[in-house]
């Protein structure tokens, strides 16, 4: 079967098995050489693709047991957190931690340890992980939690699949009172501007920016700096108090075929960069969003990737430690303005601090952008590597698609201790992604 | 306002777990019936928690005729709409040299699910309501060599459900037959469906609640099926016979 990540690029034909109970699971994982998990394919790159034979959890989605004094919600991995709200907002549940999408899967947002806007208060998803369940290669599961078994905890979270397929967790949910926002969006003049208003808001529940990498000079960095905090009743008009956890129905449309390649030039491209600046600045203050909009954007364009054209699309994401984040950034800022090809969105968010045997957050900042992919934009990819790497960033693995084994090794000083935590566990030869075999994992 | 309970008969199938999913989303309570029924349990929470109804399971087996009677008995409360999604296609070239497991595909396509509709149609005729659903398919609209046995079941079962919608019509209870086309399920995985004629088990739950609603009489799945069918059942015998289609 043909797959690929989020952003269509690379393309593999691999062996897929989709699982419906738990005895087909472990005679799938039994049967092959070795494996990697696949939950909904969110992942940009290769991550979870193994062409001798991937594992989709999508028919393992049944949601387990909830209990409501301590919010947490036990279920299999192919729950995707969507659901998850889906069945608990209207009765006072939001998830801990939620990254940009909803089409996540559970399993795929505990190997990814995902971050949301809240990473600066709250830490990565991992915060919210009770338990976790891990098959190894025998077919044989153990439980694991920061007390219980925690090297497998602490290396399956953020793993990327790496340490065995996860059959289960438990994960607590956040009570809110609405399924409101109150979000507040201030324009920011140049990157300076930007990163001040993140350091004098570290007490907002939330906090991101939307950077426009395009500007030059005196604007370079410009920015929008979204701040959100779940509304209250008392934030809310009487008549949406009475029903706080009515939305109107978000109207998503789909991006039908795809867009020709060059539907998104550098034209268009910073075109649309501007109008949104001028736009946010114009809308900036405060307002009442509701949840979908405030944490999911861009899921009320369905295979939005589409519009990418056929070659598909390269992410970029790093994280840069806090004190050589303004340099870093404004490295790579100038570097992406000036190769012109075109970034549709970049976001800006402050990490807050992290300890984690193989998680991407550390307390910085991080950039993540997308990038049509042709010869000029891996060129350029290769450029924001070495600055990354020169200002002692790291890495999103959940975002790479083609980063070379040495950049990734320079990264990090954990590899090592990752790996041969792989070697010392037979989960090397059993558990391997393409992404894993090109990182030399 | 309570609303009324949904019986799946073959829950563990892919379109009957999307049905059940899709009848629970809007209330109503469900039961679900399969073989080893308790393997369904880790279902049975997923749809409460989901969806804040009642789920009950229930052993069934539509094979054991002389358990019919009793089985719908034995459920906690009659339910208002029945759905047979029972089904057995087996392999055509095992069904053509093997014929235990040709009569097996031949029962458990049409002689158990129409036995146990047939159970269910007797009680809602004396209540005067409630609504049968059959699971078909649009194999059964011709005889062909690719899959002709069960095809032929499918035949027998789609006739049987107009006859009890006509002995029906008049009494209350309405019976909707679903045809679908190809539907990407554990019954075709691995298959090589053709993308535009292929839909998914939660498209054909919508349609079906949708059809249950609106008591409509016949469901295509796809509507390009309709069309299709009609092409194939005009193709004279004398031509169809010689060719592969
Ligand atoms: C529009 C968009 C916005 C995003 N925003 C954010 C964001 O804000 N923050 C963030 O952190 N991420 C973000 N991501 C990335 C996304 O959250 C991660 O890639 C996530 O892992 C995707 O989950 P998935 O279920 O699709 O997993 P897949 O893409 O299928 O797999 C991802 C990884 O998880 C592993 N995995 C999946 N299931 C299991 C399992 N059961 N057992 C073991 N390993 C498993 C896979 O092996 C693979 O390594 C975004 C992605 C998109 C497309
Ligand atoms: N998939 C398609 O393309 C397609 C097209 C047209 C029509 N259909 C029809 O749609 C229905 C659902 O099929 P599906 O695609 O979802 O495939 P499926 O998963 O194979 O469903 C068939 C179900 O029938 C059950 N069953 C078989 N024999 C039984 C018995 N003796 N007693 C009780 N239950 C029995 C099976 O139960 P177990 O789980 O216990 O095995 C299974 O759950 C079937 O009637 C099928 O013919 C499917």
């Amino acid at each position: 079967m043909i797959l690929s990540g989020w952003g269509r690029y690379p393309v593999l034909d691999a062996a897929v098995h989709a699982p419906r109970s738990f005895a087909e699971l472990r005679e799938d994982v039994r049967a092959a050489q070795s494996v990697i998990a696949r939950g909904n394919g969110r992942a940009y790159g290769d991550s979870a693709i193994n062409t001798a034979a991937t594992i989709k959890t999508q028919h393992l989605n049944r949601m387990l047991a909830f209990d409501p004094d301590i919010g947490q919600l036990i279920a299999e991995p192919g729950v995707l957190l969507g659901d998850i709200i889906a069945a608990f907002l209207s009765r006072g549940w939001f998830l801990a931690v939620a990254p940009g999408t909803k089409f996540v899967s559970l399993g795929g947002a505990i190997a990814a340890d995902v971050h949301g806007k809240n990473h600066h208060k709250d830490g990565s998803f991992r915060t919210c992980v009770d338990w976790v369940d891990v098959m190894d290669a025998q077919g044989a599961v153990t439980r694991c939690s920061a007390l219980e078994n925690p090297v497998l905890f602490d290396h399956t979270l953020g793993g990327m699949g790496l340490t065995g397929v996860i059959t289960r967790a438990a994960i607590r949910l956040r009570p809110v009172e609405s399924a409101w926002m109150v979000q507040t969006t201030q324009p920011a003049a140049n990157l300076e501007a930007a990163m001040d208003l993140f350091e004098a808001n570290p007490d907002a529940s939330y906090s991101v920016a939307w950077i426009d990498c395009l500007a030059t000079g005196s604007t370079k960095g410009r920015s929008l700096v979204t701040l959100g905090e779940h509304a209250r009743l008392t934030d809310l008009p009487e008549d949406r108090a009475r029903a706080a956890f009515d939305v109107p129905d978000n109207r998503t449309w789909a991006v039908p075929f795809d867009a020709p390649g060059f539907a998104l030039n550098k034209v268009t491209a910073r075109a649309f960069n501007a109008l949104y600046y001028r736009r946010g600045s114009r809308k900036s203050g405060q307002q009442i969003t509701n949840w979908d909009s405030f944490f999911f954007p861009l899921d009320a364009i369905l295979h939005w990737n589409r519009i990418y054209g056929r070659k598909g699309f390269a992410q970029f994401q790093c994280v840069l430690p806090l004190a050589a984040s303004y340099a870093g950034l404004s490295a790579l800022l100038s570097a992406i303005s000036k190769a012109e090809v075109g970034a549709f969105l970049a976001v800006l968010k402050r990490f807050g601090p992290q300890t984690s045997a193989f998680s991407f957050p550390m307390e910085g900042y991080t950039l993540a952008l997308d990038f049509p992919v042709n010869a000029r934009t891996l060129r350029l990819l290769s450029e924001l590597d070495r600055i990354t790497l020169d200002h002692g960033g790291r890495f999103y693995l959940a975002k790479d698609a083609r980063m070379s084994a040495d950049v990734f090794a320079a990264s990090d000083k954990r590899i090592e201790a990752f790996r041969a935590e792989r070697q010392g566990n037979g989960w090397q030869n059993s558990f391997a992604s393409a992404q894993s075999r090109r990182l030399n994992l | 306002m309570t609303k009324s309970p949904v019986l799946i008969l073959g829950a563990r199938s892919d379109i009957g777990k999307a049905t059940a999913h899709a009848f629970a989303a809007l209330g109503h309570p469900v039961q679900l019936a399969a073989r080893n029924a308790d393997t369904l349990k880790a279902d049975q929470s997923d749809m409460v928690l989901r969806h804040n109804v009642a789920v009950s399971l229930h052993e069934f087996d539509v094979l054991d005729l002389a358990t019919h009677a009793a089985f719908v008995d034995g459920l906690p409360e009659m339910p208002d709409v029945a759905i047979c999604v029972v089904g057995l296609m087996g392999e055509q070239s095992q069904n053509e040299q093997d014929l235990d497991a040709a009569v097996r595909v031949m029962r458990s396509n049409y002689e158990g699910p129409a036995h146990i509709l047939a159970e269910f149609a007797n009680r809602f005729e004396v209540r005067g309501s409630g609504t049968l659903v059959g699971v078909s398919s649009v194999a059964g609209e011709r005889g062909r060599a690719t899959n002709y046995v069960y095809g032929s079941a499918k035949a027998g079962f789609s006739a049987f459900l107009s006859g009890l919608r006509n002995r029906l019509a008049g009494k209350g209870v309405h019976v909707v037959t679903v045809l679908p086309g190809f539907v990407e399920t554990k019954m075709t995985e691995g298959m090589d469906l053709p993308a535009p004629l292929t839909t998914t088990p939660d498209h054909v739950a919508q349609a079906l609640v949708d059809a249950v609603e609106r008591k409509v009489n016949i469901i295509y799945i796809k509507r390009t099926w309709r069309y299709i069918m009609m092409i194939i059942r005009a193709i004279p015998e004398s031509i169809f016979k010689t060719r592969k289609i």
